[in-house]
């Protein structure tokens, strides 16, 4: 064994020079990254590069060939990337502040302008987040607070979009999207106005809902009285002589004949009385 | 897991590449490129050199005096065995000690070194971890060669080729994710359309759709599926009013609508994720406010009492009212068979009842004045009373 590493020391040498040059001429670039082959510092080439719509494993991507020292790869990320701006207060046309959190989704569409211009994708987003956040309160500024809350329904997110994109191009970046993830009122002052706002708010519901109560109570008992109404004229109207007679007798027994206060009045009855017609004993 | 163990049977090929006497220099060369293979052949030559002259200079000259002492040449020739043997181990122990990872492998049991079914092993073990791959029901695996997407493995047992030139990476497909935003109990307010604020606690149910766009298209996308869970949330409920985002009906309109918001964007994305549903956990008024809400919610019951007992007293009032109806209307039923009769028969019947429990006094002729006298008096002297009867 160490008799064949003395003797064929030469050879073994010369085959591992080749395999080390083989290997630095060989580069892998993933799915997921895009390289700018630069020679002698100047980008020459890209390879796998970002193409709309391509199907994974129809790329660019894989083993990439190098010439050893006159070539080298920069890899820049290929998937989409996101900036993400600091919160920013915005105020409304109407003098409204907002706080406001938002994000953008780009891609680098030109990695040879990207390692031009800003060099890492890292730096790229660092120089794209003040231009998201300037372009968000530009146009945001130009608009009522209550369209704020509701900037996707108009024309603002796509200005945005359009105007950070127009700044990335010249990173070699597109922007896909743009989108704000949080609108919040600041603290102190504005939050606590609002808060004072919902309360007064529910404390007048529940004003009107306890006098709409009373009001619902009123009405259904003064409906109850009608139909008790109806129901005494429909069946007292049948004989308005009889009823008064019937109505007096009964009358009568609950004023005098009360179980509950019994005889405590004292009736004075002339014998012309008609109850006592017969008691005098003079007619029919 | 695998990965290490793939990191590791690199790393022992390459040492056991590196034991030779030569070799220790080499391990270090390997991996700083194009400068260090001229060392290591420069390493050689040297050995070699200095190989040479420590071996000659002793064969030469005690040769001729070999004949005069038996004994020498004897216990030379082992030792000349000798001199190599420690100089081999000399170089491979050195090699070693510049190496910082490869303190010393050949630990020379009977002659031979371990180092062949070490390397025999660990190859082994390399070529099973890395070609094989079983894969449970929900898993799906994403299989690179050198860096490029090939095919994407179901569950069950594949197989690759080893590591460096194939590479899978397995996710969990259709076991459903959940996302909980806001994380913890924090309050997170939001602005609904009339300018409230409601505290949203949320559930983001999703999976992956297809595997290859969500390892490949996003840098983070599980971040990304929560940011634009936000973001979706916050337009969703800026489009409706307090009463609505707290309600039942609208509820159920903004998980709706979060959920086909997401989808759409997560879709332009081409991330390969699919949302399954969007569940709000809660609605409640902001701390702050909660009390002027439970104030409603009192009105709310007492305005029900009210309503409540009108009805009852209502209900009372008629069935009183279809009672006394329905009383005088059986009575007139028969007044009107025999109308005086009855007439007259109530009349006695009644004043039956009247008088017999009052007291009564019959007085003749009209314009006799007459001391009445009182019930207290009456009740004093109850004979007289009932003497005047």
């Amino acid at each position: 064994m160490m008799r064949l590493f003395e003797e064929q020391k030469g050879t073994i040498a010369a085959i591992a020079v080749l395999a080390l040059l083989a290997v630095s001429s060989i580069v892998i670039v993933d799915e997921t990254e895009q390289a700018v082959v630069l020679r002698f510092r100047e980008p020459a080439r890209v390879i796998n590069r970002f193409q709309p719509g391509e199907d994974f494993g129809n790329t660019g991507a894989g083993v990439v060939f190098r010439i050893p020292f006159v070539e080298s790869l920069t890899l820049i990320d290929k998937r989409m990337l996101t900036v993400s701006m600091d919160r920013q207060q915005v105020l409304s046309t109407d003098q409204q502040p907002l706080e406001v959190d938002a994000f953008a989704r780009f891609r680098i569409i030109d990695p040879v302008r990207m390692v031009k211009s800003a060099g890492t994708t890292a730096q790229a987003i660092e120089q794209l987040k003040p231009i998201l956040s300037s372009q968000l309160r530009q146009e945001l500024g130009k608009r009522s607070f209550q369209s704020l809350l509701t900037a996707e329904r108009g024309q603002a997110m796509r200005n945005i979009k359009e105007g950070i994109d127009r700044e990335a191009r010249q990173y070699g970046a597109q922007v896909i999207d743009v989108r704000i993830k949080r609108a919040d009122l600041p603290e102190g002052t504005p939050l606590n106005s609002a808060f004072a706002r919902m309360t007064n708010s529910k404390e007048q519901d529940s004003a009107t809902i306890v006098a709409q109560g009373e009001r619902d109570a009123q009405i259904i008992r003064a409906e109850a009285q009608a139909t008790s109404s109806k129901i005494y004229a429909d069946s007292f109207g049948q004989d308005a002589n009889f009823y008064d007679f019937w109505r007096a007798m009964r009358s009568y027994e609950a004023t005098f004949a009360n179980p509950k206060n019994p005889g405590q009045s004292t009736i004075i009855l002339s014998p012309d009385n008609d109850y006592l017609r017969q008691f005098r004993g003079k007619g029919q | 897991m695998r990965k290490l163990g793939n990191v590791i049977a690199g790393g022992w090929l390459a040492m056991a590449g590196g034991k030779s006497p030569w070799g220790g220099g080499k391990s270090g060369g390997a991996g700083d490129g194009s400068s260090e293979p001229a060392n290591d052949a420069a390493n050689g030559d040297a050995d070699g050199s200095v190989d040479a002259p420590q071996a000659d200079p002793p064969k030469g000259p005690r040769n001729p005096w070999a004949s005069a002492g038996d004994q020498a040449p004897p216990r030379r020739s082992p030792s000349m065995e000798d001199i190599l043997r420690p100089r081999a181990r000399k170089a491979g122990g050195g090699g070693g000690g510049g190496g910082p990872s490869f303190p010393r492998l050949p630990e020379r049991p009977d002659g031979k070194s371990w180092a062949v079914p070490i390397v025999g092993a660990v190859a082994l073990l390399w070529l099973g971890v890395s070609t094989t791959h079983v894969l449970g029901s929900t898993e799906q695996g994403i299989v690179t060669t050198l860096g490029k997407y090939t095919r994407t493995a179901n569950s069950g047992m594949s197989f690759t080729l080893p590591w460096p030139i194939e590479k899978m990476t397995v996710a969990d497909v259709t076991s459903i994710k959940r996302d909980f935003i806001p994380e913890g109990d924090d309050e997170k307010l939001m602005l609904t359309s009339d300018q409230n604020l409601v505290n949203i606690s949320y559930l983001v149910r999703w999976n992956i759709k297809d595997l290859k766009l969500y390892n490949f298209q996003l840098d983070d996308p599980q971040d990304t599926v929560r940011e634009v869970a936000e973001a979706a949330m916050r337009a969703a409920v800026a489009e409706v009013p307090l009463k609505d985002a707290m309600g039942g009906s609208g509820r159920a309109q903004i998980e709706m609508s979060v959920r086909q918001r997401m989808q759409a964007i997560l879709d332009a994305y081409r991330s390969g994720v699919m949302i399954q549903g969007v569940d709000i956990k809660k609605t409640d008024p902001p701390k702050e406010v909660v009390e002027a809400f439970q104030k409603v919610t009192a009105a709310q019951q007492q305005a029900q009492q009210q309503v409540t007992a009108a009805k009852q007293w209502a209900q009372q009032l008629i069935t009183q009212s279809q009672g006394n109806a329905a009383e005088f209307n059986k009575v007139y039923e028969q007044y009107k068979l025999a109308p005086e009769v009855t007439r007259r028969r109530i009349y006695y019947e009644t004043m039956e009842r009247v008088l017999s429990t009052n007291d009564k006094i019959i007085m003749e002729a009209n314009g006799v004045n007459s001391y009445l006298p009182l019930p207290e008096i009456k009740r004093r002297a109850p004979a007289s009373a009932g003497e005047q009867k």
